[in-house]
């Protein structure tokens, strides 16, 4: 990763820094103008899109550290977000908390979630580690199903939108802002966390686990604290999806979305937190796509065919960025941003 | 042979099998401060199975170390890091994904304090942990001459190069003792000169040149090494330990070695 010519770095803190030069920081301050000022040019249908990509940013930021990073493989992320998401609702609605400390509950309980059910990952990896999480995923949404005192079981639970002061969240463009805040606060973090100590251990462990042991990386204790920071993220992104509804049921916590988020993560690129982003917004948009030109399609096609489009595209383009670009969305555009840098005399550096 | 130079290392009487295979029978030797020690042996003579007892990812069944006159034996090989044993290992083993640098700021991690809540959080105390650990390891980078590929990820560099960073990862750790394990094996002439010389700079000590990095500056007091080329063994070594299926076979100086009989019918062969 180079810079554009005649960037100099004179210290180590100018060449750990993420924003270094003019056009750095004007492209962070534009694209934040430009986000915090969607709700006035675009429709409430085009915000709850919006907000539905900042969730499940969230979510796959958690996903990334545990997969990406740490290399875990997980598909009970889902199941991690049903217990984010139960625990904020059963919190607010039940015990009558406000949602702003239940946020923060939401992630702890589902990360302290998310360690228990990481044990096994100590003992075993790979194909055996996944089918543990997927084990997980059915574990916690038949303890929800079945603890229906607390949690409502089958028919749910209502909650209420945050309140800031008197003041609920109840439009889109309040939730917007409210997703969009957390989601960049949530990017930052990961950012940093993967570029320091405990993100160069769980590459370490992704890499290479028995020479990561042998340079004094305990195995034990960071795999753990991946599977913590994993379900932390996915409890966030949890609890702020069932207070979008006001309503948590399992049925929004589908085990095929854990699936799906490991396929945004395949499409923006293992182990890069840009890629982590560009997953989510690409796969998000792609069932859009879908959802706009199915209708359209029905009309030519069997509309069986149709209805299955989005299950079909999904699986096609998760597919084919294995076969043609494996390494994401992320890499091709560190690619790309390496060429202009370099344009239009390219050297070999 | 010199005995006024204190043990660092004891092991003594390791037995070491897999099923019915003995990979180690009834080893013993010492380390001494002060001395590059060598270990040869013919392939499968159980010489990378020694190292692998020493930095605790094998369990012998009998027989203990002891470093500095604690037991160490069985314990887990992240415990023995924090300890001070780092090594390199035969088949490279770097964490292909990261760059060279932060290969190196890797294994800094045993001598970081911080955590990932202050790394999330970063400007403060997490920023001046990586700068402080940064400059360290840009003095290692310096000594082995890497500068042009700090920033290239290592799954892409030549051969001798990811040879080389490892031997930085290790160096990174500040260890006391340093287990080598093969560094010249498929390494052109030039190459093994490079090494062989970095070795001796790193046993040697810096002193001024590096005064900040107490590991250059005072260097590594105690290297096993595990290597196949004589030339290089002979030169470089204090004394050579010879295993041949398991056993001990001869131990001494470089010039006690080579006219050794045992030594000759089962490793070096006779010369006519």
């Amino acid at each position: 990763m180079g810079l554009r010519c005649g960037t100099f770095r004179e210290n180590y803190a100018q060449d750990m820094a993420i924003f270094r030069t003019r056009l750095h920081w004007g492209v962070l301050f534009a694209f934040l103008i430009f986000l915090f000022t969607c709700p006035l040019f675009f429709s409430d249908r085009i915000l709850t899109v919006m907000t539905m990509i900042g969730i499940a940013i969230i979510s796959v930021h958690g996903l990334n550290i545990l997969t990406g990073y740490c290399g875990q493989i997980s598909i009970g992320h889902v199941g991690f977000m049903a217990v984010g998401a139960y625990t904020s609702a059963i919190l607010t609605a039940k015990l009558g908390w406000s949602f702003w400390p239940a946020l923060p509950c939401a992630g702890l309980v589902a990360g302290i979630a998310g360690l228990i059910f990481g044990l096994p990952s100590l003992k075993i990896k790979g194909f055996y580690l996944i089918m543990a999480t997927i084990a997980a995923h059915f574990i916690i949404i038949w303890l929800i199903l079945q603890l229906y005192n607390v949690t409502g079981g089958p028919d749910g639970l209502a909650v209420l939108k945050p309140k800031i002061g008197s003041f609920a969240l109840n439009s889109k463009a309040s939730y917007f802002y409210l997703v969009m805040a957390i989601a960049c606060l949530a990017t930052s973090l990961a950012i940093n966390i993967v570029r320091t100590r405990a993100g160069r251990a769980f590459v370490a462990i992704r890499d290479n686990d028995l020479a990561a042991e042998v340079m004094g990386i305990n195995l034990w204790s960071y795999k753990l604290q991946a599977f913590f920071i994993g379900c932390v993220y996915a409890g966030v992104a949890g609890a702020l999806l069932v207070h979008y509804y006001g309503f948590a049921s399992v049925d929004q916590f589908p085990f095929m979305d854990s699936v799906w988020y490991l396929g945004m993560l395949i499409v923006g690129g293992m182990g890069s937190t840009a890629g982590a982003i560009f997953g989510a917004v690409s796969l998000k948009l792609l069932d859009e796509l879908v959802t706009i030109v199915g209708p359209v399609l029905s009309k030519i096609v069997a509309a069986q065919a149709a209805a299955s489009l989005a299950l079909i595209t999904r699986g096609l383009v998760i597919i084919l960025f294995l076969i043609f670009e494996p390494r994401g969305l992320g890499h091709r555009w560190g690619m790309i941003k390496a060429y202009f840098r370099l344009w239009p005399f390219s050297h070999e550096e | 042979m010199e005995t006024d130079r204190p043990v660092k290392l004891w092991i003594d009487n390791l037995l070491l099998s897999f099923g019915g295979v003995s990979a180690l029978i009834d080893v013993s030797m010492n380390i001494r401060d002060n001395e590059i020690l060598a270990i040869i042996g013919p392939n499968g003579a159980g010489k990378t199975a020694l190292l692998n007892c020493i930095n605790g990812f094998y369990k012998p069944q009998k027989g203990e170390i002891y470093y500095d006159g604690q037991r160490i034996t069985r314990m887990r090989p992240d415990k023995l890091a924090k300890l001070g044993i780092a090594r390199t290992f035969q088949n490279i083993e770097l964490y292909a994904g990261l760059s060279t640098q932060d290969n190196i700021m890797a294994a800094r991690h045993v001598l970081m304090r911080q955590n990932f809540v202050t790394g999330a959080l970063f400007f403060g105390w997490a920023q001046k942990e990586e700068i402080e650990h940064r400059q360290t390891v840009e003095e290692i980078i310096d000594l082995l001459e890497i500068a042009p590929i700090r920033k290239k990820i290592v799954g892409l560099l030549p051969y001798g190069m990811r040879k080389r960073v490892e031997l930085a990862r290790a160096l990174a750790l500040e260890p006391k003792i340093l287990l080598l394990d093969e560094p010249m094996a498929g390494m052109n002439l030039e190459e093994k000169e490079d090494i062989t010389r970095f070795i001796i700079d790193v046993f040697e000590g810096q002193g001024a040149t590096y005064p900040n990095t107490p590991v250059l500056r005072d260097g590594i007091s105690c290297i096993i090494l595990v290597e196949h080329d004589m030339g290089v063994v002979m030169d470089i070594a204090d004394r050579i330990v010879v295993l041949d299926f398991g056993r001990k076979i001869a131990e001494g100086t470089p010039a006690e070695i080579s006219t050794n009989p045992e030594v000759i019918s089962a490793y070096l062969g006779k010369e006519k």
